[in-house]
């Protein structure tokens, strides 16, 4: 079993759901990811989603996109993430992280290398915006070979018959995304996803993250409600904008946004 | 190493999921899969349909003012002292460049779907204008989306949008040209998918757009043999035509590919020089990676970050290129060069003066590889320069160089 699937899987059979910030490796400095990698686990995280920047982030918005911009500026390679996921392991052995990005810096440094490397390091799935399945010939099998879950994204305009493509392609969990829109932008419709999700649980038995549009406690338990676990991206992203500048106070701030989502899911259960 | 190409070879190409070989596909995020496989299919049941083709055609004879002619340039091929030097006009379109024959056929194709929103990227603003052309002809909401440095050396294009009924979006993301105006489109596109048709203007994308796109520029080629085997009484010996993404250059081979008599030269843009690192010439000193949609050479750092580009003209700004002409690299049928900046600037003032056709700075790379290539070549051979687009657009660039002010 995979550590993402035991986490999923512990969670479940507890009623609870999980808790999977995304923050940008290398932002605001490549010194700081391994220590907000923690920050974020103290706070209540399950799972890490951890992105790999990259110049032309195309499916995101504004906010992320200039987190890529601040990585970039330290020249924050996906080798370097790689390297931050190791460090990282030093001292979290059961956190599932997911590496989160686009396919061409994969591509630049050679997809054996880069499954090899990420899988020595404890990376534990791959989630590849602009890869769709029917692309991914050439990776999937050097992830299966390495026990690395891929992970697709499922999308409002996704047919049923993709739905099950995907699935079958996926695992872990798939991603689906609420919205059709970019990262960051405010327009989530609660019903639609939840009958979204619950059309998606026909259609798969893989656990369902959704991830856009969850900003605060309150949409965090709307969303966890009807999946098995919620994605926080953008909110945490650019609170690590507006606090860059102080490291102590940034770690106080990630908790007090995060916390009250843990606090909020875990409602749930009872 | 290069192979012949059969009619039966091309007709396969793109295959069933996009890909020219190695190159092409569809890489994007799963939001837009469905647009994108059901723009597909309508336009593969489209383009076999005798009432859309008649339609296009009209389209292009009535409203974009097509054949354009084949041109003999007398007075250049004496200067030159080669091959005989023949233009393709394209500069002779309404609205002055090639790309409008590609926006008729978006537009058409969005018409059948039902779009009523058209959103389009734009580097010179060539693709802008033909895109707002066709939406007001149509009565079509337009959004326009361009890089804030592009905006502020192309001001007269802007300005002809605004005109036209279009809204122009300043992109001031990453280098803020091009490639980041179709960042912001794509992501446009994706926050209304269900009313908006993405009318690209290259031959890069996802699939079906280097098909689609190819197929609507192929009417430059396939007029230009007509035109050589009539006027000239054979085929060409050699096309020539500038890359950026590449659409006027495919537009101009994709008819000759089965040629086997006729070489091609696909120009880049070597700004500064290739050795500066300062151009935008994928081709020329790239590698393959994978960005807006598709597989192909791209300019790119060893860790995969796409590069800064630099071209004194903004159409040529761009780090990628068309899959196809990646696949046509690789297998070795055409063949891909780069001028610099000042070469295209000696291009832009010979062309002119000695013919009285002011060429895009586009273009003029084409005009300047075209005659160095041309002088190496007999009397009695033909060499047809694509002169893709006009160069009003480009005087205020050319004045700022020239230390005037306009």
């Amino acid at each position: 079993m995979s550590r993402i699937e035991g986490v999923l899987k512990n969670l479940k059979g507890q009623g609870r759901k999980a808790l999977i910030p995304f923050i940008t490796a290398g932002d605001p400095h490549p010194d700081q990811t391994v220590s907000l990698m923690h920050t974020l686990i103290e706070a209540g995280a399950d799972i890490i989603e951890l992105g790999v920047p990259f110049s032309d982030p195309m499916a995101d918005g504004p906010v992320i996109q200039a987190a890529c911009e601040r990585a970039l500026v330290h020249g924050t390679s996906l080798r370097q993430v790689i390297d931050m996921v190791r460090r990282f392991r030093e001292d979290d052995n059961d956190t599932p992280v997911v590496l989160m990005g686009y396919l061409n810096p994969m591509e630049a440094m050679g997809y054996e290398t880069f499954a090899d490397a990420a899988a020595a390091a404890g990376v534990d799935g791959v989630l590849t915006v602009d890869l769709p399945p029917e692309e991914a010939d050439d990776v999937a099998p050097l992830f299966a070979a390495r026990k690395l879950d891929p992970i697709f994204l499922l999308a409002p305009t996704t047919t049923d018959d993709r739905i099950r493509a995907i699935s079958d392609h996926s695992s872990g969990y798939v991603y689906y995304v609420s919205f059709k829109g970019v990262t960051g932008a405010a327009k989530i419709n609660v019903d639609e996803v939840a009958e979204r999700v619950q059309h998606i649980h026909d259609l798969t038995a893989l656990p369902v993250g959704v991830g856009f549009g969850i900003r605060d406690a309150e949409t965090a338990a709307a969303v966890g409600r009807v999946s098995d676990g919620v994605i926080v991206g953008s909110v945490l992203v650019d609170t690590i904008a507006r606090n860059q500048a102080d490291p102590e106070q940034l770690k106080r701030a990630l908790g007090d946004l995060l916390k009250p989502m843990r606090t909020a899911l875990d409602d749930l259960a009872s | 190493m290069s192979i012949k190409l059969t009619e039966e070879m091309l007709g396969s190409l793109p295959d069933s999921r996009g890909h020219f070989g190695a190159f092409g596909g569809r890489f994007v995020s799963e939001t837009l899969m469905d647009s994108l496989m059901t723009l597909e299919r309508e336009y593969l049941q489209l383009k076999n349909d005798p009432e859309f083709q008649a339609k296009f055609d009209k389209d292009l004879a009535d409203y974009v003012g097509r054949p354009s002619p084949l041109y003999f340039a007398e007075r250049l091929t004496r200067e030159v002292g080669g091959a005989q030097i023949w233009l393709k006009r394209e500069d002779l379109n309404h609205t002055g460049a090639h790309k409008v024959n590609n926006t008729i056929g978006q537009a058409l194709l969005a018409s059948f779907l039902g779009k009523k929103r058209v959103i389009a990227e734009t580097g010179a603003g060539q693709h802008g204008v033909a895109t707002a052309t066709v939406c007001a002809r149509l009565g079509l909401e337009c959004h326009v989306f361009m890089g804030a440095e592009d905006i502020a050396r192309q001001t007269l294009n802007v300005y002809r949008m605004k005109l036209l009924g279009a809204e122009v979006h300043a992109v001031e993301s990453g280098t803020r040209t091009l490639k980041d105006a179709m960042n912001d489109a794509m992501r446009d596109w994706v926050s209304h998918v269900d009313d908006t048709f993405y009318i690209i203007g290259t031959v890069a994308g996802p699939h079906p757009y280097p098909l689609l796109v190819r197929d609507f520029q192929s009417v430059i080629g396939r007029e230009t043999r007509a035109q050589s085997l009539k006027q000239a009484g054979r085929l060409p010996d050699a096309l020539v035509a500038c890359v950026g993404g590449g659409s006027n250059a495919i537009g101009m081979f994709y008819p000759f590919l089965t040629d086997e008599g006729v070489e091609m030269y696909g120009v880049e843009a070597g700004g500064h020089g290739i050795e500066t690192g300062q151009h935008a010439a994928p081709l020329c000193s790239g590698r393959p990676g994978v960005l807006h949609g598709n597989r192909t050479y791209l300019m790119e750092d060893e860790n995969g970050q796409i590069a800064a580009t630099h071209s004194v003209s903004a159409g040529l700004d761009y780090p990628g290129v068309g899959p196809e002409h990646s696949w046509l690299k690789d297998i070795g049928r055409a063949n891909y060069v780069s001028v610099t900046d000042d070469e295209a600037l000696a291009g832009f003032r010979q062309l002119t003066r000695v013919e009285g056709i002011m060429p895009a700075l586009e273009s003029a790379h084409a005009v300047a590889y075209g005659t160095k290539l041309a002088a190496t070549m007999d009397k009695d051979q033909i060499l047809v320069i694509n002169v893709s687009g006009r160069g009003d657009k480009d005087i205020h660039t050319i004045a700022k160089i020239d230390g005037i002010e306009i």
